[in-house]
This record gives C-alpha cells, structure tokens and sequence, in this order.
C-alpha cells in the first residue's frame, strides 16, 4: 500500500488540476454565451440573405450563366474545413476531421483549405495538399476575417484552379450538442424549397444590370454563409469546451473521492499499527 | 394600392429596423434610389452610405455598409453588414475612425504591399456615414 505522504500529494495534484479544469469550463461558459448570442443575431440575416437568393435565382431565368454557376463537371474539389486552434475540446476537432475524411471521394483529386492549427496539423502529416491554412481564428470572428477566406475562394473558382468547393463546419445546436456538416458551397446551384408559390412570378428589376447586381450579391452570399459557418463552428467549439472541462471536473472530484477513501485506510492501518506496537512493547515491560 | 411599404433591415447583429414607411431613398452602386410604395419589384446592390426613410413626419436617417436589397410592391428588404439606428450611433468613435483612417490612407504605410486600401477606404467611408447620418438626425 503507498504511504499516506504519497496518496495526500495525489490528492493535491488532482485538486489543482481540477482547478484548472473548472477554470476552463467557466471560460468556455462566458465565450459561448457570447458566441450562442452572435449566432442568434445573425441567423435572421442568413435566412433572409438566402430567401433574397432564393426568389432571385427562382425568377430570373437566365441568372445561371453567371461564372459562379458554372459547373465545370470536373474533379478537382476544395474543401475548406473549420475546426479550432486549440485543443481540450472533446472530440470536436475529431469529428470534422472524420466528416471531412468521410466526404472525400476517392475519384477526386482533393485540396483543401484549412481554419484551425488543428486540422492544419493533422492534413499536413498526411501529406494533403493544403492550398492555404488560416490559423488564430478570433474568438468573435468579425466579417473581415471571413471575407478574406471569402474572397480566396472564389478566385480559387472563377480562375478555374479548382472545380468544385465544399465546406466542412459544425452546426451549433445547443451547448451540449454540435454536429459535424458538409455543405457544397460553389458552384452555386438553384436553391431547393422553402413555401414559395410556383405561379407567383416576380419579374425583377435589376439596377443597374443583372450581371452587375450578381457580381455582388453571389460573392457576399458566399462570405455570409462563411461568416454563418464561423460564428456556428466557433459557438460549438465552447460548447465542445465546455462539456468536456465539465466532464473532467466531474472525473477529478470522483477520483478525489477514491483517493481519499485509500488515504484514509492507509491512516487506519497505520494507527492500527502503532496501537499494536505500544500494545507490543507494554507487554514486553512486564 | 397602400400607401405605406414595409420595410426590414436586417444586418448579422439583428433585425435592426421593421416597420410601415412611406418612402426610402437608398444608396444603389450607381447612385441615389428612391423607392415609393408600390415599386415594381427590384433588385439591387448597395453601397457604404445614407439610407433615408419618411414616414409622416418622420424622417430617419441610417448609415449602412454593403449589402443588397430587394423590393416587392408591399415589401422592403435591406439586407447589409451593419446598420445603425440614431440612439446607437457613437459619434465620438466614428470621429476617432474617421482620423485613423485618414492617417492610414495618408501614412507612410499606404506605400506598403501589406496595406489594405480597401479597408482602410471602407472604414473612412462607415465613419463619415455615421457622422452624417449623426448630424442629419440633430434637426
């Protein structure tokens, strides 16, 4: 059995750790508050920015001759995968690795572009051809961030470098639950549903031209759904944070409990046999 | 035909602006637009600017940035990066932006491969919206 001065140091050792862990989850909590509030704020612009696409692309028949509609047919696919930076997470960053892993089709000749050092690490191990890597993702990521990666993009496709591109992210659903996505984000295609009717044509105006208005309305619908992605992949990283530091402040007070309930028999038996050595040695003076 | 339009404005940090109008004068990429209830639909792209509603006697004043926006003869949607109603537009951190981006555009740094114009460009256009936007909701 190891000594009592031996089980109280392990005692002190989880103590401290479980400190740290509580520290952590307390963090995670006050950043997802924060972040759970960007991404409700923001989800009505999406939707809106997408029924805008909608209707427009609904209506307009010849809108899919602009370039980012183009399809080229070819192989050549770009994945942009979000994950984080740092790492005691859960399996946050494992499961957008796994969904990325689980998107690629062998008959493709697959780029990627990274967000998070720990997706960067783990792709440039295996020898990925990586196109870029965006590292230190802001806490709160603002539009400028996620406009350069934005604007990357669609260069990489309108210059034709790659065919087809597809985000990989995570869709905040509650603090305690994310789940991994894949969306394909260019070409883009004709948006799907949503309770429009089909005899309520609207014969748009376009000021000053249809081409012009494209030009911008198609780039800043891609940066909006990349901001959306980061603020959604952002949210679930502290959510992600947050149960798993719990789960280990959890482990910690349980492990306390066990080392405690063995620091307090090592202290019995050493009592008992000290009683036994007096009882011992008082016998002997006799 | 009514004679009111609703309009909505909804930017990443909120609905900022829904409600019954009577008129808006938007800032298009090619200029100044005017939109009356009953507008044939259009779509068209904004810039960094003044977007200006009436309502009775009313009349209020909103810098915008970039974005979009969609009109249906009963419906405005203005869908941008930010928008700023009158009590939230800080005047004194708009005056502060306005001198760092002068500075910027007329630093040394402008020279330098790593200098962003856009921004910097962008960043002084948002602030002297505001301040006009500021100045025009006083009277």
């Amino acid at each position: 059995m190891e000594s009592m001065r031996d089980i109280k140091r392990r005692i002190n050792s989880v103590r401290n750790t479980q400190k740290i862990t509580k520290a952590m989850k307390m963090v995670a909590a006050a950043r997802l508050r924060k972040s759970q509030e960007m991404v409700e704020k923001a989800r009505p612009f999406f939707n809106k920015n997408r029924e805008v696409i909608y209707k427009v692309s609904r209506y307009t028949k010849d809108y899919t001759e602009h370039p980012l509609f183009l399809d080229s047919g070819g192989k050549r696919h770009l994945y942009l995968i979000i994950n984080s930076d740092r790492g005691l997470c859960g399996s946050y960053n494992v499961n957008i690795i796994e969904k990325a892993k689980a998107s690629f089709k062998p008959d493709e000749e697959i780029s990627l572009i990274t967000i998070g050092r720990n997706a960067r690490d783990y792709f440039k191990k295996r020898d990925y051809n990586i196109i870029s890597e965006y590292i230190n993702i802001p806490d709160y990521p603002d539009y400028w961030f996620s406009k350069r990666i934005g604007d990357e993009l669609i260069s990489l496709f309108k210059e034709r470098i790659v065919d087809r591109i597809s985000l990989v992210y995570t869709h905040f659903n509650s603090a305690i639950s994310q789940t991994a996505r894949m969306i394909p984000l260019l070409p883009l295609t004709a948006l799907e549903g949503s309770g429009l009717e089909e005899n309520k044509k609207l014969d748009y105006l376009y000021e000053p031209s249809a081409d012009q208005v494209f030009d911008v309305l198609l780039p800043a619908y891609i940066n909006n759904i990349l901001y959306a992605a980061l603020l959604e992949s952002k949210a679930s990283e502290f959510g992600a944070v947050m149960t798993a530091m719990d789960s280990a402040t959890e482990n910690a007070e349980e492990l306390i409990g066990e080392l405690t309930l063995l620091y307090n028999r090592a202290r019995q038996s050493a009592i008992t046999t000290e009683i036994a050595e007096i009882v011992g040695g008082a016998e002997a003076l006799k | 035909m009514s004679s009111t339009i609703k309009l909505e404005i909804v930017t990443p940090a909120g609905k900022k602006y829904s409600g019954e109008i009577e008129y808006l004068k938007a800032p298009a990429i090619d200029g100044q637009i005017g939109i009356l209830p009953g507008h044939a639909p259009l779509v068209t792209a904004l810039k960094i600017g003044l977007l200006e509603l009436r309502k009775g006697e009313e009349r209020l004043v909103i810098p915008i940035s970039e974005g979009f926006m969609e009109v249906t003869p009963d419906n405005i949607n203005v869908v941008v990066r930010t928008a700023e109603l009158p009590d939230e537009i800080d005047v004194e951190r708009a005056r502060r932006a306005k001198e760092r981006a002068e500075k910027r555009l007329n630093g040394k740094d402008s020279q330098s491969a790593h200098f962003d114009y856009v921004r910097a460009r962008a960043a002084l256009e948002r602030a002297l919206a505001r301040l006009k936007a500021a100045d025009a909701n006083k009277d």
